[in-house]
């Protein structure tokens, strides 16, 4: 992150009256590890992630008179996901560029489903290495099913697309990471 | 329904998301069809991989000062939040302890005695869980109210546990008691999520601990040590979810001022 970044970053706004910092308290503080983890899958860097989790809870202090529903979680970590990927194409622009389309990401599709046997055990690193190669649209859709177990209505909610899109992202993105497991790291590339 | 169909269930038949038409069509194929079912068991084995062997990254504490000192920030002056952030000094860290408490090197990594000590407080806790629901004595003080259940503890303890009540995510604060374990009286703090009882059970211990999980008797179990306390959780609930709750919990135990 540089500090560009940072100088665009919007200040604290003294937006909440005290009533509200109590229930900002109650129902958006306490997944300030769900917002951290979410945001390391997704840039995949500590510091990046950290200034994204930060300006997220900026955004979520200054937009809490928006919060009507009791889903906190939902609503912290879609903001958590919309600042990684603001960051994740302010990082991508100057390179070549390639929007995720729901189509084009997809591995061969066979009936048969011929994935190998996953070795019982497979190495955590070899795991990350997989995870780290598919788009990171996919990799949301499983850490958030995953990881904090979301629903799909949920994920949905944080993703900002139908449930429809949740259920097939998810399929494929389980699809493609057990062929890469399976392919072993240097045939999956 | 034919393989084809199937196949392109099995993701949302793993996540429970099919109706309940779905759901049946998908199980009464798999009893019959062996490729079917042992593609299933590949996807159901994937998941398992995935939430045991991802690491889960907690907010740095440097973050987490972050963010509580932009959050306090950001409360209107005017109103006096300084006088209500008071009343409740224990959900604020200031950062200068933060870097404090980093600089320090106060997070240390659990060692292996520990772990040991850690083992035998498991194996209490789940006894005294067992006893809690079996003997209908779950609660000395019943109340949803955080601001009741906390002073009842002062007086019969040495410490001043976190109670918070999270009901906002479903996680009721249903009470607390009085109870031992490692031959000392600890807290517990008494939740219920939708069926689930979940009994926190908090005792002073100045040793830092990452989040070790744990299975004994069929009950998942957490155990953790963070910010001058041991928390020591119980139930039913999956894993999933009682981590969830953990982390809500420890984020809001934070070192005091």
């Amino acid at each position: 992150m540089t500090h560009e970044g940072r100088a665009d970053r919007d200040m604290p706004q003294r937006s909440l009256s005290p009533r509200q910092m109590d229930r900002f308290h109650e129902s958006v503080l306490p997944y300030l590890d769900a917002a951290y983890n979410l945001a390391r899958y997704l840039v995949r860097d500590p510091h990046d992630a950290e200034d994204a989790v930060q300006e997220a809870f900026l955004r979520a202090t200054r937009h809490f008179d928006g919060f009507r529903g009791v889903d906190g979680r939902a609503w912290l970590l879609s903001i958590v996901r919309n600042a990684c990927f603001t960051l994740l194409r302010r990082r991508r622009s100057g390179s070549e560029v390639v929007e995720f389309e729901e189509e084009m990401h997809s591995v061969e599709d066979e009936a048969s489903g011929p994935e190998a046997d996953l070795a019982r055990t497979i190495a955590a690193e070899q795991l990350h290495e997989g995870l780290a190669r598919l788009p990171v649209e996919f990799r949301e859709v499983l850490v958030l099913r995953e990881m904090e177990g979301l629903s799909y209505k949920e994920i949905a909610q944080v993703a900002g697309v139908p449930i429809g899109t949740v259920m097939s992202r998810l399929a494929r993105a389980r699809r493609q990471l057990s062929v890469a497991l399976t392919a072993g790291p240097e045939e999956s590339a | 329904m034919v393989c084809r169909e199937v196949l392109d269930r099995l993701s949302p038949f793993l996540d429970d998301e099919l109706d309940a038409f779905g759901s049946r069509e998908v199980s009464r194929h798999l009893e019959s069809c062996p490729s079917c079912a042992a593609a299933f068991a590949r996807q159901k084995q994937l998941g398992e991989t995935l939430r045991r062997d991802l690491e889960y990254h907690r907010a740095p504490d440097l973050l987490r000062a972050r963010v509580l000192r932009d959050a306090r920030a950001a409360v209107r002056r005017d109103e006096g939040p300084f006088f209500r952030a008071a009343a409740h000094p224990w959900r604020w860290v200031s950062v200068a302890a933060a870097v404090m408490a980093v600089a320090g090197g106060a997070w240390l990594v659990a060692s292996l005695p520990l772990m040991a000590g850690g083992d035998a407080a498991t194996r209490e806790a789940v006894s005294s869980h067992v006893r809690s629901l079996m003997a209908s004595h779950l609660t000395d003080v019943a109340s949803t109210d955080q601001h009741t259940v906390k002073p009842w503890f002062s007086g019969k303890l040495d410490f001043s546990p976190p109670v918070t009540d999270f009901s906002v995510a479903d996680f009721a604060l249903l009470g607390g008691r009085l109870d031992y374990l490692q031959g000392r009286s600890v807290a517990a703090l008494v939740y219920q999520h939708r069926k689930h009882i979940i009994n926190v059970f908090v005792w002073p211990d100045t040793h830092e601990q990452a989040m070790l999980a744990s299975t004994r008797q069929g009950f998942n179990v957490i155990l953790e040590k963070h910010a001058g306390m041991a928390y020591c959780m119980v139930s039913d609930l999956n894993p999933v979810e009682l981590a969830t709750f953990a982390r809500m919990l420890t984020a809001v135990s934070l070192p005091p001022r």
